[in-house]
């Protein structure tokens, strides 16, 4: 158990009478993330009717898959006190090669093994990435920011640069197979596919191992204080190897199915977007000093970017404010919840 | 300390050894006056961030500046902006062109200085800060230019900072020795410096004997920001346009030559001439790797491999790291024990 999950019941047991709000708010910090949410939805459909549209909800929820599957990987490093931004180059590097991979070799593998071959190619790189962090002993940030451009580098130099528009038949039906479809009001057929669940299965995961495993007490102890953990008897080795391999698997995951839901493999994409994910899930409550946060403040910050993303076209706001406003979000956000943490 | 007087050694000679080298590759045409001015006037912009990046690590406490290159963008953007809808480029040069200038170094100030604020007054970790600021920054370049490239044009002053030279040296390259040498100087001889090395050794200790934390912080960026304020002006005077998306891989460089230079990640260690000179290195590999004639990606995945390989080099002694087990580590990714929970 985490020391702020401890508090938290230190505090519900001396007061159990008597609601404050600023209490709860920094006991659950993703309550204003989702309030924030709930607010820009109002606002936007008031502004734009077309906003509540089934289509739009769907791509909104298509949308976040990929930024989903990064962000939880983020959200696993920063619950340890850790930060990744290797996360992206992963992702292309796994999706790019094994989509050259299938093509010339293996044109007949199953999907299934596809997807485990990302996985696991995912979490190879991550190790590496956990091995560096681990024994060369500085921020991850550094290090991680070192891995990116190599792991980018290598693939643009050595595996190749041609944009691949022609997928493998099954990795293409695996991207259009649908889940859920309907026609709208103006006859364009919506599709919500197949490869969606996905993404609440890794949450789900993701929180069973965090609150549930002897795992997600070392990664929430390592990221309170790495030290005292240490003391205790975690294996910081074996944490910073499982966490960055994770997070790696994920990345892989997701690049796989970047790749099928947009039907072709650029090694140009992805790589860029990784400072959206980070500030997905600070503004899920996530601190980057590590220990706290929760998987649903994550899920909630990724919507939460994700709606931004989409709807400020909507409401008339023209897309090249995207950045200002994001990178505005992030600091309030982390502006809030520094001054919250203070007023204890 | 070992490294206070080799790190510089080290890189003098692995200076040498890269002209040497490369005017043995190229045949004598390396080592050529037009080739060593160009070269000069490359390291600049990169060197001036670096530097920026050495001051922040410096302040400790998970310090760093991940803005820098969005900050000078957006200088340059700004004040490209900004003065041409006042004064005229082309008729009255030298006015546009200081105005160009005290805009980009005021722009440049002023970012660094709300980093510092958010850092030292709201107490936001620097990573997160400069990671926010940075988005900030390149979406306020992106909204004023409209996602264009700005034209600056090459008004007489702002052409001859990034084409001319004085006594055969670029006068660009003069200008980063000059704020180079000011803030040695700084860091040296005035009591910020001192401040700013012992609250990266110790910030709890640093606090207990009053010395004005915020103060130093809020310097430390600002002046950082300075710097970038600089490096766009120089941009801006070298490209003859301006775009919020220029030298998206300087702020790995600039982390680089930090990290080559010797200047601790956690703080209270960094000298400005080893940063100067580990810039000059840096130039001088990518040159070569320029007359190799490899690819852009190539050089990507050197400079990746080759920030890895010193921090293995700086951090860990190499025996330690070939035979793991001997000795308990505790390492960790960020720095958690003093601003965790």
């Amino acid at each position: 158990m985490n020391a702020s999950r401890i508090e938290q019941l230190q505090e519900s047991t001396a007061r159990p009478a008597g609601f404050s709000l600023g209490e709860f708010i920094r006991r659950r910090p993703e309550s204003i993330t989702f309030v924030l949410l709930v607010a820009i939805c109002v606002a936007v459909a008031i502004a734009n009717p077309a906003f509540l549209q089934p289509s739009t909800l769907i791509d909104i929820g298509r949308a976040s898959v990929v930024m989903g599957l990064f962000a939880l990987g983020v959200f696993i490093i920063l619950a340890a006190g850790g930060i990744d931004v290797s996360f992206t180059a992963i992702a292309a590097f796994t999706m790019y090669s094994l989509t050259v991979l299938v093509l010339n070799h293996f044109p007949g593998m199953p999907l299934l093994v596809i997807l485990l071959v990302a996985t696991a190619g995912g979490a190879l790189l991550g190790i590496v990435n956990g091995l560096l962090v681990h024994h060369l002993k500085v921020p991850s940030l550094i290090v991680t920011i070192g891995t990116q451009y190599l792991f980018r580098g290598f693939l643009l130099s050595f595996i190749g640069t041609v944009w691949i528009m022609s997928l493998p038949p099954q990795m293409g039906a695996f991207g259009r197979l649908p889940l859920l479809q309907f026609e709208s009001a103006n006859g364009a057929v919506v599709t919500l596919p197949v490869y969606f669940l996905i993404l609440p299965a890794a949450a789900v995961v993701t929180w069973w191992i965090l609150n549930r495993t002897l795992m997600g007490r070392a990664i929430f102890a390592v990221g309170g204080n790495a030290d005292v953990a240490s003391r205790l008897g975690y294996n910081l080795r074996t944490v910073h190897l499982f966490l960055f391999g994770y997070a790696g698997a994920l990345a892989g995951l997701a690049g796989i199915i970047h790749v099928c839901a947009n039907r072709q493999a650029n090694p140009f994409d992805l790589v860029g977007t990784e400072i959206n994910v980070i500030a997905a899930v600070v503004l899920g409550g996530a601190r980057i000093t590590g220990g706290t946060g929760t998987v649903l403040g994550t899920m909630l910050g990724v919507l939460l970017i994700v709606v931004i993303n989409s709807v400020l076209v909507m409401v008339g706001i023209p897309s090249t404010w995207q950045r200002l406003v994001v990178g505005s979000f992030i600091l309030l956000a982390a502006a809030f919840f520094v001054t919250r943490q203070r007023k204890k | 300390m070992r490294r206070t007087g080799g790190q510089l050694v080290m890189l003098v000679a692995i200076n040498c050894l890269l002209l040497a080298l490369g005017a043995a590759i190229s045949g004598g045409s390396f080592l050529s006056l037009f080739n060593l001015q160009s070269m000069a006037s490359q390291v600049p912009e990169i060197g001036l961030l670096a530097i920026g990046v050495m001051l922040a690590m410096c302040a400790g406490n998970g310090g760093i500046d991940l803005s820098g290159i969005a900050l000078a963008n957006l200088s340059g953007v700004l004040s490209a902006v900004v003065v041409s809808s006042v004064l005229s480029g082309t008729e009255d040069q030298f006015a546009f062109s200081l105005a160009f200038i005290a805009v980009a170094v005021t722009t440049g100030f002023v970012g660094g200085a709300i980093n510092g604020l958010l850092i030292a007054r709201l107490d936001i970790t620097p990573i997160l800060c400069t990671l926010g600021t940075q988005m900030a920054f390149t979406g306020l370049a992106v909204v004023v230019s409209g996602g264009k490239a700005v034209m600056v044009g090459s008004p007489a002053l702002l052409s001859s900072i990034g084409n001319d030279m004085f006594l055969g040296v670029p006068i660009s390259f003069l200008i980063f020795i000059a704020a180079a040498g000011l803030i040695a100087a700084a860091l040296k001889f005035t009591p910020y410096g001192l401040w700013l090395m012992l609250m990266g050794t110790n910030p709890k200790a640093a606090v207990f004997a009053g010395f004005p934390k915020n103060g130093v912080l809020v310097a430390t960026y600002a002046l950082s920001g300075t710097l970038s304020g600089i490096a766009g002006i120089i941009i801006a005077a070298r490209n003859v346009n301006v775009k919020f998306d220029y030298g998206s891989s300087y702020l790995l460089i600039a982390i680089l030559i930090a990290v080559m230079a010797g200047v601790k990640p956690e703080g209270g260690y960094g000298r400005v001439i080893c940063v100067v000179m580990s810039a000059i290195a840096l130039q001088l590999m990518s040159s070569l790797l320029n007359f190799g004639g490899l690819s852009n990606f190539v050089r990507d995945f050197a400079w990746g491999l080759l920030l890895l390989t010193f921090l293995a080099v700086g951090r860990y002694d190499l025996v330690g790291f070939l035979f793991p087990g001997s000795r308990q580590r505790v390492g960790s990714g960020a720095k958690p024990s003093s601003t965790g929970t």
